[in-house]
């Protein structure tokens, strides 16, 4: 309501400007609200999850902007970045602030589902974009889809079925969950078990831990004592990391094989391939794939000092192809951007064969990858081999199990 | 197979066991709370960051000077115990006569500006630590395994808090301590250095933390946030024993641990609120906590 009326003050300045009257610019200032395009990142700054998001996510949306050319026309571009220090509350509100005051058109990286789904809820009461590429939970295509949400590089289904199905194949068909306490653990306990189920598996039993749980010992016993051949780890960051340590500590690893479900580059770097070796994880992004792949993440390592994860490398791609579709669209309406998107298929060093979804899901490649040992590393940073690429339709929820009311069926 | 609560009596058992290498953690923070608190009259919000100083500190020990566990676990709390002097010598000693909120809030900046830099040079997800090679390997207890570099925690801590208890108890040292505490003015008079008392005594609690991050350092990953994560329920210990109760926090602390295990099998999701609900309950019935004197 409010950037309508200011859209129509703005109009009719202009309408009673005589110069803007005599000479109407081609690329309209108007098309584009407050006649700047400004993108925020609203991650965690400083706490858990600030190595897999946080700084550079900002730094890789600095990237996109400065490769896109600062400038849209003669409209200038900028971004912004806030910590919501992984608090619901403080990202929606720091969200609102941005596009009720700061001309904030568009918010990407949003990592930590129940930020994720408050800020979704924001975009919309507002009719501006987020681009969520860092939370993983379904909730975001599903019960809480909107017209004003993208989710761009994972979610838990993606997760549990990368890894669940292929440890399963592969013998590892009983599982107990060590599961974060909160939307995301939830939902990749959920969509994983699902997985291990429909191919034949059975889920023993689950333990939910508080987020940032300092000490996994007890946990992990308990996952011991259930003797199920698989440990799945639904949680993420310093969760996994701390998880992953004390099982080693403890000698579970001789006789359980664990799953980490959502793990990310950083977090091998931080463990080191001793403690991490041979395990499987399915990531959406790994700097050494490819030419493409090594060109961005040999620019982003000169700038941020380490190698991009999925979710830095999906806030760059995300913000670039955020921008084609504004400059193809010729304003930054949220919607019209979203149905620029809809009708493209994207396809960069980071999205294969990607496509957006009617519910809000960009679709792409997916893959299965396994933690080398340490033997077999042979420079910095060379940490995965890939054992399987997931193709795009495959690798996410298929619509007809979409329980967003925006599909129609 | 024997059940309690419907739960296998060997998971009990070890949970207690774990609970108490946990409780060590808490013991031996609280302990250096309480004696700061005790003589300085500061509430040390910045304690977990001395914790995770002395964790960094062994790490950048091993990392950078190529010193083993063994002298990491002396060294850093030597160098945390020397910053210490130099904080309490530089900024805290101004604070002793204002109310306690002012130490609190010095201390709680310093926290947060110990954990930035700290942050911004190492990121959070965490330096690896290895556990030292004596102490590889577990031992089978029947009802579990447990891992050695656990048990040497759980008795490297029970020494250093009994240790410190008798000093400040049983000895003359303690007694000068504990006479500076009741009336600092009159124990001068009597030709006792307070104010280096006051300087080393802070350097002593700070260096407690110090030694507890350097025997945590093999079993967690150590990163910036773990003080900020273990100081919350530190305080809750302090509170719940009686602020300034040497004992009190040894053993408040010890029993929490094993609470806090047990949780974890009872009821998961409570295991980071339980110890807050006890300390409400322990609060509104003797305010000064189990083993405080009201004043």
């Amino acid at each position: 309501m409010k950037r309508q009326l200011l859209s129509a003050l703005v109009a009719s300045a202009f309408a009673l400007a005589p110069v803007a009257m005599a000479q109407p610019k081609p690329a309209a200032v108007g098309k584009f609200s407050d006649g700047i395009v400004k993108i925020g990142v609203l991650t965690d700054m400083s706490g858990l999850y600030s190595d897999l998001g946080g700084q550079g996510s900002f730094i890789a949306a600095q990237m996109a902007v400065a490769d896109f050319g600062n400038q849209l026309g003669n409209v200038k571009i900028e971004v912004v970045s806030a910590d919501h220090q992984n608090n619901a509350e403080t990202g929606a509100n720091r969200m609102r602030e941005w596009f009720d005051r700061q001309q904030v058109d568009m918010v990407t990286d949003l990592l930590n589902s129940a930020v994720g789904i408050a800020t979704a809820k924001v975009a919309n009461e507002k009719k501006r974009l987020a681009i969520n590429v860092g939370a993983g939970s379904t909730r975001i295509t599903n019960e809480d889809c909107n017209p004003h949400t993208i989710h761009y590089a994972y979610d838990t289904y993606a997760l549990g079925y990368g890894t669940g199905k292929a440890i399963v194949k592969t013998g590892g068909d009983t599982w107990f969950f060590l599961t974060a306490d909160y939307a995301f653990g939830h939902s990749l306990e959920k969509d994983t078990a699902d997985v291990v189920k429909a191919n034949g598996g059975k889920v023993l039993g689950q333990v939910r831990h508080p987020l940032n749980a300092a000490d996994f010992s007890s946990f992990l016993l308990q996952a011991q004592s259930s003797k199920a051949k698989i440990i799945g780890l639904a949680n993420a960051g310093g969760d996994t990391i701390n998880a992953i340590k004390a099982a080693n500590e403890f000698g579970i690893t001789k006789n359980q094989n664990l799953a980490g479900l959502l793990v990310f580059i950083t977090d091998i770097h931080s463990l080191g391939l001793n403690t991490a070796q041979g395990m499987l994880l399915t990531d959406g992004f790994y700097w050494d794939m490819d030419d493409k792949t090594r060109a961005f993440s040999k620019r982003f390592f000169e700038k941020a000092k380490k190698m991009p994860s999925m979710v830095h490398a999906g806030v760059y791609s995300a913000t670039m192809n955020y921008l084609k579709a504004v400059k193809a669209a010729g304003t930054d309406d949220a919607a019209t951007v979203v149905a620029t998107l809809k009708k493209s298929n994207v396809d960069d060093f980071f999205l294969r064969n990607g496509k957006l979804r009617e519910d809000g899901r960009m679709i792409h490649d997916m893959y299965l990858m396994q933690v080398k040992k340490q033997a077999d590393s042979k420079y910095p940073w060379d940490y995965y081999t890939l054992k399987a690429t997931i193709p795009a339709a495959e690798a996410f929820q298929p619509m007809s199990a979409s329980r967003c009311p925006m599909v129609k069926k | 197979m024997t059940e309690l609560f419907g739960i296998p009596i060997q998971a009990f058992l070890s949970q207690i066991l774990l609970g108490l290498v946990n409780g060590s953690f808490y013991a031996m923070l609280s302990l250096g709370l309480a004696v700061i608190f005790g003589l300085l009259n500061i509430v040390n919000f910045a304690h977990g960051t001395f914790y995770m100083l002395g964790a960094f500190g062994a790490w950048m020990l091993l990392a950078y000077a190529g010193l083993n566990y063994w002298f990491a676990l002396v060294l850093a709390p030597l160098l945390v115990g020397a910053f210490g002097v130099l904080i309490e010598k530089t900024m805290l000693r101004w604070l002793y006569k204002l109310d306690h909120l002012y130490g609190l809030l010095l201390t709680f900046g310093l926290a947060l500006i110990l954990e930035g830099l700290f942050r911004q040079q190492f990121g959070v997800s965490g330096q690896p630590y290895q556990v030292p090679e004596a102490l590889k390997g577990a031992t089978n207890l029947g009802f579990m395994f447990l891992p050695n570099y656990r048990a040497w925690v759980v008795i490297a801590s029970l020494v250093v808090c009994l240790l410190t208890w008798y000093v400040i108890e049983k000895t003359k040292l303690g007694a000068y301590l504990r006479a500076g505490t009741e009336n600092p003015q009159l124990t001068q008079a009597f030709g006792v250095n307070v104010p280096r008392m006051v300087t080393l005594t802070y350097a002593f609690g700070v260096a407690l933390a110090g030694f507890a991050g350097g025997l945590a350092a093999p079993i967690i990953q150590i990163n910036p946030l773990m003080g900020s994560n273990i100081i919350i329920i530190v305080f809750a210990v302090v509170v719940i024993g009686g602020m300034g109760s040497i004992l009190g926090s040894i053993l408040t602390g010890l029993s929490l641990g094993v609470i806090e295990g047990l949780t974890k099998v009872l009821y998961p999701e409570a295991s980071s609120t339980v110890v807050f609900l006890i300390m409400a309950l322990v609060l509104l019935v003797r305010p000064a906590g189990l083993f405080g004197k009201e004043k």
